[in-house]
């Protein structure tokens, strides 16, 4: 008894190294988002700051055409780039499971390497790509495919093709992880048991890789609500996606009540998103534990 | 299991090639003879002009990668001690008894779900948040405010990673030190560090890429002395396509590079010593994926 007393005393004393973990994150991050939950419900005050009376003025100037319809817009935008992850990443993320353990290692490096680079550089890459008379446009001219340069930057298509680019290795990772850790055995009994390769497919793979499914789809949607310099560099002036939204408030009007208004709306939104995918089943642990993780552990 | 057919190798071949062909694009006309100032891509011939563009003193890149740096390192640092201390007290916590045991278990388990937070949020969000707080609490925007907000995404990199090294380790071990009469302190520090070592050193590593590469949050608190490296290539790029810019990239992917191949060997020495450090289990994607 006496030396689990002393057992239960010296782990009692371990979890206290967790506290100042526990402080930082409650003040820096506990804090500052209830703190602009709070400037939500407040007027613009003189400069940059917020003053009383409460008010949900704010909340109901996001109710207005401008408003709801850059929200569509992004939430738009981020279902078609989660899908086309998917649609694209899925076979990658199967296949990849399937290769040979010695291709598959520098498969998944190559897949990585480029996303340990700087996000901004990536896409500065499809500026030059998409530039009036940068490549694509020259291939497509040459070939006679198209008469007169086609307008590719600064539009809508630009900025799709750049979030399914920065976001395609949060699809492939997780599903990949989830094919890898398959029971094969499933599948040939199903074949043994007359399927066809489809309906094994369908009716096996496809169940048992639904984890992965979900946590991808998960991670390419949330941060593409957010991310506001992939329009701004891609994207045309009418592109004003939330993020853009939000950054502009903040920068052009310097309404900091409002900018924290319009970032609630996406936290909640963010919160929705992860509620529905643990209802879904889906563990917090798997999805945080997250794009970024897998990204260093293949390392 | 079946192994893959020709047509499935093409497949990952062709999104390979889709993958880099933006990266190709930097690296060749970071070469090119021709400023295209105007979005006028064409390669004209090969040059290394915009590379000395890079060392120039006024309008090069020196003191923003310092500032990066800086800020990198005091972040990592901090973030290391809190993030580790953080992951060593949260895993395998016993049940606690008592209103006030009781209350505390439960403060903890609540400090570890916001602390993971800044991973899962948009960035937009807490850059946001954080500038309106130290707006609020006068920290000024610069580098202690740079250096605050790091470390608050940067922890949970190093948390989550040394928290599942930890949790893979067999319990075992630790209890065979204290049964053999060394103090809680000594485990700590002949059994537990040790063991998680790497661990840390990849948390740190990750931590490191991720703020260097920060651009959203360090957006919102920056000041105007400490314009890091993604600052400024956001400013250079946001205006037009200056070609220096190009150079920049390729000088940078040469690093990541380098750093990943480097990464590679250490893990496949990690993992031959893996029987040696007592692991239990194989952990994550890196079980059996390095030859």
């Amino acid at each position: 008894m006496a030396v689990h007393h002393i057992e239960g005393k010296a782990k009692r004393g371990r979890e206290a190294l967790a506290l100042p973990m526990a402080v930082y994150a409650a003040l820096f991050v506990g804090l500052s988002l209830l703190y602009i939950i709070g400037l939500s419900f407040l007027n613009r005050g003189e400069g940059f700051s917020a003053s009383p009376p409460v008010t949900a003025d704010n909340y109901l100037r996001i109710i207005s055409p401008l408003y709801l319809r850059s929200l569509l817009l992004s939430l738009r935008l981020a279902a078609l780039t989660a899908l086309f992850c998917l649609l694209l990443g899925y076979p990658f993320a199967y296949f990849l499971a399937k290769a040979r353990p010695k291709a598959r290692a520098w498969l998944l490096m190559l897949l990585i390497v480029p996303f340990w680079t700087n996000a901004l550089i990536r896409i500065y890459g499809w500026k030059i790509l998409f530039s009036a008379s940068g490549p694509v446009n020259s291939a497509l001219l040459s070939l006679g495919l198209i008469g007169r340069p086609l307008k590719l930057l600064y539009t809508d298509f630009a900025v799709l093709v750049g979030m399914i680019y920065a976001m395609i290795p949060f699809m492939v990772l997780p599903v990949y992880s989830s094919v890898e850790r398959m029971d094969w055995a499933m599948v040939e009994a199903s074949r043994d048991l007359g399927a066809s390769p489809l309906k094994a497919f369908l009716t096996v793979t496809v169940p048992m890789t639904l984890p992965g499914v979900l946590a991808g789809l998960v991670l390419t949607f949330i941060p593409s609500v957010g991310l506001f310099f992939l329009s701004d560099l891609l994207g045309g002036s009418n592109t004003m996606l939330w993020g853009n939204m939000v950054h502009n408030e903040l920068l052009k009007s310097r309404d900091l009540p409002f900018a924290a208004a319009l970032s609630v709306v996406l936290l909640t939104l963010t919160g929705l998103v992860i509620l529905i995918y643990r209802r879904m089943g889906g563990k917090a642990e798997s999805m945080v534990f997250l794009g970024r993780r897998f990204i260093f552990e293949t390392q | 299991m079946k192994k893959n057919s020709p047509w499935a190798s093409f497949y990952l071949a062709l999104i390979l090639v889709l993958l880099y062909l933006p990266v190709l694009m930097v690296v060749l006309f970071s070469f090119n003879s021709n400023p295209g100032r105007t979005a006028n891509f064409q390669f004209e011939g090969f040059s290394l002009q915009w590379y000395r563009d890079l060392f120039d003193p006024v309008t090069g890149y020196g003191t923003a990668l310092t500032t990066s740096l800086v800020l990198a390192g005091w972040s990592v640092l901090f973030s290391a001690v809190i993030g580790t201390l953080g992951a060593i007290g949260m895993v395998r916590r016993p049940r606690r008894r008592g209103l006030i045991g009781r209350a505390g278990h439960a403060a903890l388990g609540a400090g570890e779900q916001i602390a993971v937070l800044p991973i899962m949020i948009p960035e937009i969000i807490l850059g946001l948040a954080l500038m309106a707080l130290f707006s609020f609490i006068g920290i000024p925007f610069g580098m202690p405010a740079l250096v605050l907000s790091h470390v608050a995404f940067c922890v949970p990199y190093i948390f989550i990673t040394v928290k599942g090294r930890l949790a893979s380790l067999d319990p075992g071990l630790e209890e065979a030190a204290r049964d053999l009469g060394a103090t809680p302190l000594k485990v700590l520090a002949t059994v537990t560090l040790p063991l998680s070592f790497p661990a840390i050193l990849s948390g740190c590593l990750l931590a490191f890429a991720m703020s260097m590469d920060d651009f959203v949050i360090s957006f919102f608190v920056n000041g105007p002395q400490t314009t890091t490296l993604p600052l400024k290539v956001y400013s250079s790029v946001k205006v037009g396509v200056p070609p220096h810019v190009n150079a920049l990239c390729t000088v940078m992917l040469g690093v990541v590079f380098t750093l990943v191949a480097l990464g590679q060997l250490i893990q496949a020495g990690n993992l031959k010593r893996k029987d040696r450090l007592g692991y239990a289990g194989r952990d994550g994607l890196t079980g059996g994926l390095v030859p």
